[in-house]
């Protein structure tokens, strides 16, 4: 069930360039299941800014009734939210969207995880839930430079672990493809979140694969009554399919990337 | 009695809350958050004849207190409105604002005719107003014998009442309510978005791909507020307002203006619940300023001060 709390922030941190580590504890979070999925938040009281932030859940904790959400300070809305100290409270819709499908990594399967950026932190609760179902997980993390990168050593917890940065300061200079290339990674199911370009070149080479891209668009209402968030579906000129409702996560094919 | 309840025509309301058309889709969403009973009607996203994918991402764009959009009329085409989402919220006691739109003048007849005869469509809406389309939307809504034409047709062929949705994108919105009232129109609703836009300061590039949207939010209030003050001291015909309306005082505001009764937009987006919060906020503000019943309200602010003829200048 969608829900509405005022949640509590339980912490929160720097974590890397711009990027912030928030914990909310609240009883929302016996509601969030899938990994993949967000929470719409509004960041302040007032007017300004005056439309909810999606933001996707990197970690859901049901025992200690707590999420976590990692995001990077771009403008105003996340700017006001790293302001928040432990204590102040946010307003929260959620959890809203379809996250990745885990029946398609079966026990023992392969499961091959690539995030570019802000996109990775929705794969962290994926690596989790997939390795607690048997699922061996390699993950690709591709970030701009050595200052962004975040989460590296929380993702080798799970597995082989991998780091891609545009810059070459940190991991393998280049694109989370040229890491897939280079060491041959081999995968039952591939699943990634980030830029649309790389989640198209990831389409674009793994053609018939099981490939689940997870999809960004500015959003107005995050629960599908707006219209703002729409792609296009493949071979026709009106069909569509709703970020927020439909997804945020879609097969490789399904949608015009 | 009910307090909140407000008559007009085609439209026997129990309250005098709606839904804004563009703001609720067909209401599949928010049914999942609360009875869409509660509310006073509904106004559905604007239909047109062939479904219509609409304007490229990014569509929408924030600005303090208010957000630009432009969507470009997105809907599933007027088939599809009959066939699906209007029998499905005939389960929901809520008269129904059909919002209709098109690219020509029989566009527009041949979807007010259809959509009209729908059991539960008590009202149309005609979106003569939309800033985001090439063709029809604003084309039709800012020469007044223009518009006045297309009323006359429409109204010609519906079977209920017809409401004309104003854009504020003009001269003068006074001359345009005549002309539309002239025309038959059984009601006004006002106000659409404002022209507007947002320029990226890292590329240089508008922010929408479209270029240019609608602005709408709390930002566009006093606009709204002035045009009603305006228009309703001109016309005889009934307006429900809109326009950056959020709380049950901002409804109040409106009434004062001159509006009939009050539509929700954007706020929906904002908070979800905010049309069954107006409507179970509004007994107790009544209450506080010693208000019996809310069609009290309609154009107090006019009616009864002194100060209301230099404020027409």
């Amino acid at each position: 069930m969608i829900g509405r709390e005022r949640m509590t922030v339980a912490s929160q941190r720097l974590i890397a360039e711009r990027t912030y580590e928030l914990t909310l504890s609240g009883r929302l979070v016996q509601e969030m299941r899938q990994p993949g999925q967000f929470v719409h938040v509004k960041v302040a009281a007032s007017a300004d800014p005056l439309l909810r932030r999606p933001l996707s859940l990197c970690h859901i904790d049901h025992k200690q009734g707590q999420c976590t959400i990692i995001y990077r300070q771009e403008g105003k809305g996340t700017a006001l939210l790293a302001q928040k100290q432990p204590g102040d409270t946010v307003d929260v819709l959620g959890p809203l969207g379809n996250g990745f499908p885990l029946e398609a990594a079966p026990a023992g399967s392969r499961a091959l995880l690539v995030g570019g950026g802000i996109g990775v932190p929705p794969l962290y609760e994926l690596a989790k839930q997939l390795t607690k179902r048997g699922v061996k997980v390699v993950s690709v993390l591709g970030f701009q430079t050595k200052a962004a990168v975040f989460y590296e050593e929380e993702f080798a917890a799970f597995g082989e672990t991998h780091v891609a940065t545009d810059d070459g300061s940190h991991g393998t200079a280049g694109r989370v493809t040229d890491v897939i290339e280079a060491r041959s990674l081999e995968f039952d199911v591939l699943y990634a979140c980030g830029p649309k370009s790389m989640l198209r070149a990831l389409a674009e080479r793994f053609p018939n694969r099981p490939v689940y891209v997870s999809l960004e668009e500015r959003m107005g209402c995050g629960v599908g009554a707006c219209f703002a968030c729409v792609c296009h579906v493949p071979g026709s000129e009106t069909a569509y399919k709703k970020v927020c409702s439909d997804g945020p996560v879609f097969r490789a094919g399904e949608v015009v990337l | 009695m009910n307090r909140l309840a407000v008559e007009l025509p085609g439209l026997s309301l129990k309250n005098p809350i709606m839904p804004a058309s563009g703001c609720f889709g067909f209401g599949r969403e928010y049914a999942r958050f609360y009875d869409l009973s509660v509310l006073g009607a509904m106004m559905i996203k604007a239909t047109t004849k062939e479904p219509r994918f609409g304007n490229p991402t990014p569509r929408v764009a924030e600005t303090p207190g208010g957000m630009l959009n432009a969507i470009g009329l997105q809907n599933p085409g007027l088939d599809k409105v009959l066939e699906e989402e209007l029998p499905w919220l005939e389960q929901f006691d809520v008269p129904i604002i059909a919002n209709i739109a098109g690219s020509t003048v029989e566009e527009y007849v041949e979807v007010a005719e259809a959509i009209s005869k729908a059991p539960n469509v008590h009202a149309l809406e005609l979106n003569i107003s939309c800033p985001n389309v090439k063709k029809g939307g604003i084309t039709f809504g800012t020469v007044p014998d223009v518009a006045a034409e297309l009323t006359r047709l429409v109204k010609e062929v519906s079977a209920v009442p017809v409401y004309v949705k104003l854009s504020p994108n003009v001269t003068d919105i006074v001359a345009m309510a005549k002309a539309i009232e002239q025309a038959g129109a059984d009601g006004l609703t006002m106000i659409n978005t404002l022209v507007g836009m947002r320029i990226d300061v890292k590329t240089g590039r508008p922010v929408l791909a479209n270029g240019t949207g609608g602005l709408s939010g709390p930002a566009v209030k006093p606009i709204a507020i002035r045009m009603i003050y305006e228009v309703s001291q001109a016309v005889s015909i009934p307006i429900i307002g809109m326009g950056g309306v959020q709380t049950a005082e901002d409804v109040l505001e409106f009434f004062y203006a001159g509006a009939s009764a009050v539509a929700v937009g954007t706020a929906n987006f904002v908070d979800p619940f905010v049309c069954p919060t107006i409507i179970n906020d509004l007994p107790a503000l009544l209450d506080d300023l010693g208000i019996g019943h809310i069609s009290e309200c309609i154009g107090r602010s006019w009616k009864t001060s002194a100060h209301a003829v230099h404020c027409r200048a």
